[in-house]
C-alpha cells in the first residue's frame, strides 16, 4: 500500500511539472506583455525595458521556465507582478476562505443529493421518483451565478435572511455553499439513486427482507450501507469541478478566495500569481483523485494495490 | 433508437425546446419584435431606470433601454453556435487523439494517456479563463478555447471504445485483408462509435452552453455589443437588485437551453446501452 501511494505521489509530481509547463507556454506564447501591463500606459520605451530585464522576461522562453522550476524546487513561486507580495503569501492569506467555501458546498451537495437519491430509488417509478429525476436535471443544468444571484435576490435582499455577500461568519457562507451544492446535489442525487438500485436486488437484501426486517431498517442497515460508500468515494474525483465552480460563485458573491485571486491576476495578466493558482488548483484536483483511489480498497475488499 | 426518444416524454420536451430555440435563432430578425441594438427613448423611466416586462417590452429593457427580449433572442443565436461548434471541435478532437491512442495502443497510447492525466489535472475554466482574456475573445476564440478543454474527455471515452473495438475479430480480418488503416477507421472503426458521440455530442452541447455563458458572465466571453445571455448578466450584475429580471430571463434562457440538450442525450444514452435503462 505504502509503496503505491509513493508511486502515485511520484507520478503526481510528473503530472504537476507538466502542467506548470503547458501554463508556461500558453501565458508566455500569447500576445500579452506583462512588463507594459505593470509599466502602465504612459510609461517610457526604456522603462518598459527596463521592467523586462528586471524580471527576466527578455530572456528565452526557455531559460525562463528553467528558473521557474529552480526556484520551484525551493517553493519560491516568485512574487505578484501587480502586488510586490510573494505569490506563497497571496495563496495562503486567501486558501482558507476557499477550504470553507468547499467543504460548504460538498456538505450541502451530500444533503441534498443523498437523501433525495434515496428516496428515489426506494420510490422506484413513482411521481416521488420522476420529480426528483427531473429536478436533479434542473440542478445540473442551471448555471451557478444565475442561481447565486437569484439566491442573493431573494435571501439576502427581498427577505432578509442571510447577509449580500461578503466573507466572515458562518451566515455568510451559506449562500455561496448552497449555490455549489444544487448542482452537485444533482449529480449525487442520480448517483445514489443509481447506486442504491444496484444493492436493493441483491440477494442479502432479499434475505434481509425474508427474515422479516421491517422496510425501514432493510433500506437503512442493509443497503443504504452498501450503497452510500462507493457514491462518498466519488467526492475526491469533484475536486477539479469545484476549482472551476469557485471562480464564480466567489465572484458572484464576493468571497476572497483563490478563485477571486485568479481573476484579479488575469485581468492584469499577473503570471506568478496565475502559475500558482493553477498550480494550487491541479494540486487539490491530484489530491482528490489519489484520495478517491485510496478509498476505493477500503470499501471493496476485492480491489487491492501492489 | 428513435423509438425510445418518441416514448420518453422528457426527450420530446428537450427536442420541442431545441426546436424552438433554433427556429428563434435562425428566424431571429422576424421573431426579435426590435433592433437588438436600439436604444429606446421610451425604454427607460424618466430617471433612467430599465423597464420592467410590459406590454411593449415583453420581457423589460435592459440597463441602455435596448428590448430585452429581442437581444435574448439574438442572444441565442451565439450561445447555439458556440455549443454546437465548440463541441463539434472538442468532438472531432478527441476522436482523433482516442481513436489512434486506441488503434495503435504501445507507446502512442501511453503518451495519449499522460497526456489527458494532465489535461484533467488542469484547472478547465481558470485556463480558459485566462486563455480568453488575454486574446481578447471573438465568438469563434471562444468556441476554440471551449473546445482546447473539453476534447479531453471525448478522448477518454472513445480511447476506452477503440480499444474494445480493436480486440475484436472483424478489425482483425481487415488487418489480415491488408485493408489500409485509414479504411478501418473510416469504415470499420467510426461506426461502430457513431452511437458513442452521438450522446456525448448531445450531452456536451450543454455543457459548452453553460461554459460559454460563464465565460461570457465573467466577463471574457463575446464582446459587447454582440448580445449573449452570459453578457446581459454581467452587465446587469450591479443593478439586479433593483432589475431582477434582467438576470432573470436570461438565466432562464441558459437553464432551458442546457436542460434540453441533457434530458435528450441522456435518453439517447439509455437507448445505445440497456444496462443503464431507468438506472444512471
Amino acid at each position: 500500500m505504502s509503496g503505491y501511494i509513493l508511486r502515485r505521489l511520484t507520478q503526481s509530481v510528473f503530472i504537476l511539472v507538466g502542467v506548470t509547463l503547458i501554463t508556461f507556454v500558453l501565458l508566455y506564447a500569447l500576445p500579452a506583455d506583462p512588463a507594459r501591463m505593470i509599466a502602465g500606459r504612459s510609461a517610457t520605451v526604456e522603462t518598459v525595458a527596463s521592467i523586462r530585464a528586471e524580471l527576466g522576461l527578455d530572456r528565452s522562453i526557455a531559460v525562463q521556465y528553467g528558473r521557474f522550476l529552480s526556484r520551484l524546487a525551493r517553493g519560491d513561486l516568485g512574487r505578484s507582478y501587480a502586488q510586490k507580495v510573494e505569490v506563497t503569501e497571496l495563496l495562503a492569506s486567501r486558501l482558507l476562505a476557499t477550504f470553507w467555501l468547499m467543504v460548504g458546498g460538498i456538505f450541502f451537495e451530500l444533503l441534498i443529493g443523498l437523501p433525495a437519491g434515496v428516496l428515489a430509488a426506494v420510490r422506484r417509478r413513482s411521481a416521488l421518483d420522476r420529480s426528483v429525476m427531473l429536478s436533479s436535471f434542473l440542478g445540473v443544468s442551471a448555471p451557478q451565478f444565475v442561481v447565486g444571484l437569484l439566491l442573493l435576490y431573494a435571501l439576502a435582499y427581498k427577505w432578509p435572511v442571510f447577509p449580500l455577500g461578503g466573507y466572515g461568519t458562518p451566515a455568510h457562507l451559506i449562500l455561496p455553499a448552497v449555490t455549489l451544492g444544487i448542482a452537485g446535489g444533482g449529480w449525487y442525487a442520480r448517483m445514489m439513486r443509481s447506486s442504491m438500485l444496484d444493492v436493493i436486488h441483491q440477494d442479502y437484501v432479499r434475505t434481509a427482507r425474508a427474515k422479516g426486517a421491517g422496510e425501514s431498517r432493510v433500506v437503512v442497515r442493509h443497503a443504504l450501507r452498501n450503497a452510500l460508500l462507493p457514491v462518498i468515494s466519488m467526492i475526491g474525483l469533484d475536486f477539479g469541478t469545484f476549482m472551476g465552480g469557485v471562480v464564480v460563485v466567489e465572484s458572484v458573491f464576493g468571497w476572497p478566495g483563490i478563485g477571486q485571486l485568479a481573476w484579479q491576476a488575469i485581468q492584469i495578466v499577473d503570471i506568478p500569481v496565475i502559475m500558482g493558482v493553477v498550480m494550487v488548483s491541479a494540486v487539490a484536483i491530484l489530491f482528490g483523485n489519489l484520495l478517491a483511489d485510496l478509498v476505493y480498497p477500503l470499501l471493496d475488499p476485492k480491489i487491492r494495490y501492489g | 433508437m428513435w423509438s425510445r426518444v418518441k416514448r420518453s416524454p422528457s426527450a420530446v420536451f428537450g427536442l420541442l425546446v431545441i426546436g424552438l430555440l433554433i427556429a428563434a435563432a435562425v428566424f431571429a430578425p422576424w421573431v426579435a419584435r426590435n433592433n437588438p441594438a436600439e436604444q429606446f427613448s421610451d425604454g427607460l423611466t424618466i430617471d433612467g431606470r430599465p423597464l420592467p416586462p410590459n406590454a411593449r417590452f415583453w420581457l423589460g429593457t435592459d440597463l441602455l433601454g435596448r428590448d430585452l427580449f429581442s437581444r435574448l433572442i439574438y442572444g441565442a443565436r451565439v450561445s447555439l453556435l458556440i455549443g454546437v461548434a465548440a463541441n463539434a471541435a472538442a468532438l472531432s478532437i478527441g476522436t482523433l487523439f482516442g481513436t489512434v491512442a486506441g488503434y495503435f495502443k504501445g507507446w502512442t497510447a501511453t503518451v495519449f494517456m499522460r497526456f489527458t492525466d494532465m489535461m484533467m489535472a488542469f484547472p478547465a475554466l481558470i485556463l480558459a479563463i485566462a486563455l480568453a482574456a488575454i486574446l481578447r475573445p471573438s465568438l469563434w476564440i471562444v468556441a476554440l478555447v471551449i473546445a482546447m478543454v473539453n476534447w479531453v474527455w471525448i478522448a477518454r471515452i472513445v480511447y476506452g471504445q477503440v480499444l474494445a473495438i480493436s480486440q475484436r475479430e472483424f478489425i482483425d480480418a481487415a488487418r489480415v485483408l491488408g485493408v489500409p488503416t485509414s479504411r478501418i477507421f473510416w469504415k470499420h472503426l467510426l461506426p461502430h462509435l457513431l452511437p458513442t458521440l452521438l450522446v456525448w455530442g448531445t450531452l456536451g452541447i450543454s455543457t459548452t452552453v453553460m461554459f460559454e455563458a460563464s465565460l461570457s458572465f465573467l466577463g471574457v466571453g463575446v464582446r459587447p455589443p454582440t448580445p449573449s445571455w452570459g453578457g446581459t448578466i454581467n452587465e446587469s450584475q450591479s443593478y439586479f437588485l433593483e432589475a431582477p429580471w434582467l438576470v432573470a430571463f436570461p438565466g432562464i434562457g441558459i437553464l432551458l437551453t442546457s436542460l434540453a440538450f441533457n434530458l435528450v442525450g441522456d435518453t439517447l444514452r439509455d437507448a445505445i446501452d440497456p444496462t443503464l435503462r431507468g438506472r444512471a
